[in-house]
């Protein structure tokens, strides 16, 4: 296919590789942000073909990993309204809330139904005039300005029965809190391409220089994977920290303004918990006004709703943060699989601990 | 969630710039997508699609800057983007 089998030249591959060889003279470790990234890393076994010195670890750029249960413990309960027909996209389905996830709640009869675009969902309430119909709006800067455009198109059109659970996350908060963390180890970062598609590099200038660190805007082909980090390990090794754009050919340096304009119309930013990390201040998105009307947090009254949160025995937060591989975990692979998963990053695509199990299975002796 | 391959547009759709949409094929695979956010998108262009909205296009020339930096650090044997059809 056209932009993709290019960089995915093993010759071309296998010669980068020998060029980072050539330039890295010190131990490095890189954060890769996004999920995505994470799942091609570990398929075409790039982390495994780097020098001994580039320790890569893996970043919080996962959706639906970063979501929390609390709120995952609301669409539960919303879907389980006789009046409500939750809208996710699918991956959410599996992920765990304090006790059920989604998929239990549709088969205990909860009318919970899976699409493929926020307008999808806006559509089905076109349609079901008597009903409610949620959409439950996840997700960092790439799937917000969907979300932002069914928000609009709701109040637009006065389609009075639709509505938003929103837990929208940015990555700039998220890559500071990882830098201000105690013990960090990252040294540079490669940025999630697709995210800045929308949002453009400014926003990642003031981190790289409040934290001396390098971040490179970077794809999810391993050519582009092994360039950037080509780029980020040169400016680590020349002891620069700048922003630089491994993604040209998709990210523009302004991002996209159509979608900022919109973002800014319909959201605004507020302070949002992720799972396993907490509460990070100014991380997320909220319903400004008008908006706020297509809040379904407001509207069904769940802000009181009271969660008793994560399992103990998931070390998830640990591993979006990058301060434990997920083959470092007691229950990888044991307790915890995608069968059975005790957190997010097991069942996600793009999660850190579905991505070992599927392209590194531990042992059979371990299990 | 955030992964997205470039799909190339086959037709396009309406007047309202909110609600503009295009046909496009991935790999053959046909999607319609909302035009909202890349109003000048044409037909052959190839662009980013997220959760239904194209996000972005690729731009032909930068999609060769890859391979001119692996050359520029002395790496050969990428072949680079086909010529357009």
């Amino acid at each position: 296919m056209k932009y993709l089998d290019e960089y995915r030249d093993p010759a071309a591959a296998r010669r980068t590789l020998a060029a980072i060889r050539a330039l890295v003279t010190r131990p490095w470790t890189v954060m890769e942000v996004c999920g995505g990234q994470t799942h091609a890393i570990l398929k075409y076994g790039l982390d495994q073909l780097l020098p001994s010195e580039v320790t890569l670890l893996h970043g919080p750029g996962c959706p639906v990993c970063v979501t929390p249960a609390a709120k995952i413990d609301r669409a539960i309960a919303l879907a389980s309204r006789p009046e409500v027909i939750l809208c996710s996209f699918g991956d959410m389905l599996r992920v765990p809330g304090s006790a059920i996830d989604l998929l239990s709640a549709k088969a205990a009869g909860g009318d919970v139904r899976v699409v493929y675009s926020p307008l999808d969902a806006l559509d089905l309430a076109r349609r079901e005039r008597g009903r409610e119909v949620v959409f439950f709006a996840v997700g960092f800067e790439t799937t917000a300005p969907g979300n932002a455009m069914a928000a609009y198109l709701a109040r637009r059109d006065g389609v009075a029965n639709f509505s938003l659970l929103v837990s929208h996350v940015l990555v700039p908060p998220a890559l500071e809190a990882i830098l201000s963390s105690d013990g960090c180890r990252v040294r540079g970062f490669l940025a999630a391409g697709h995210v800045c598609a929308v949002t453009g590099a400014a926003g990642y200038l003031p981190v790289a220089r409040r934290y001396r660190v390098p971040i490179v805007i970077t794809g999810f082909e391993p050519l582009d994977l092994l360039m950037g980090l080509h780029m980020c390990l040169s400016q680590l090794e020349q002891g620069r920290a700048e922003v630089e754009n491994q993604y040209a050919r998709v990210v523009r340096e302004e991002g996209n303004p159509a979608a900022q304009a919109l973002l800014h119309e319909v959201f605004e930013v507020v302070d949002r918990e992720w799972r396993g990390i907490g509460v990070i201040p100014s991380s997320g998105l909220g319903l400004r006004r008008p908006y706020e009307e297509l809040d379904a947090e407001r509207r069904f009254g769940l802000e009181e709703l009271a969660s008793p949160g994560e399992p103990a025995s998931c070390q998830s937060g640990l591993v979006l943060q990058g301060r434990l591989k997920p083959s470092e975990c007691g229950a990888f692979g044991k307790e915890c699989t995608p069968d059975h998963p005790l957190g997010a990053t097991m069942v996600s695509s793009e999660g850190a601990c579905a991505a070992y199990y599927l392209h590194r299975p531990p042992s059979p002796d371990a299990r | 969630m955030c992964l997205a391959i470039p799909g190339k547009i086959v037709s396009v759709a309406g007047d309202d710039p909110f609600t503009r949409t295009a046909r496009v094929s991935f790999d053959g695979v046909i999607k319609e997508v909302s035009l909202a956010y890349l109003p000048d998108a044409r037909v052959d262009e190839y662009v980013v699609v997220h959760a239904g909205f194209a996000l972005s296009r690729v731009d032909e020339a930068e999609a060769r800057e890859v391979f001119e930096y692996l050359a520029a650090i002395g790496v050969e044997g990428g072949e680079g983007p086909e010529e357009p059809r």
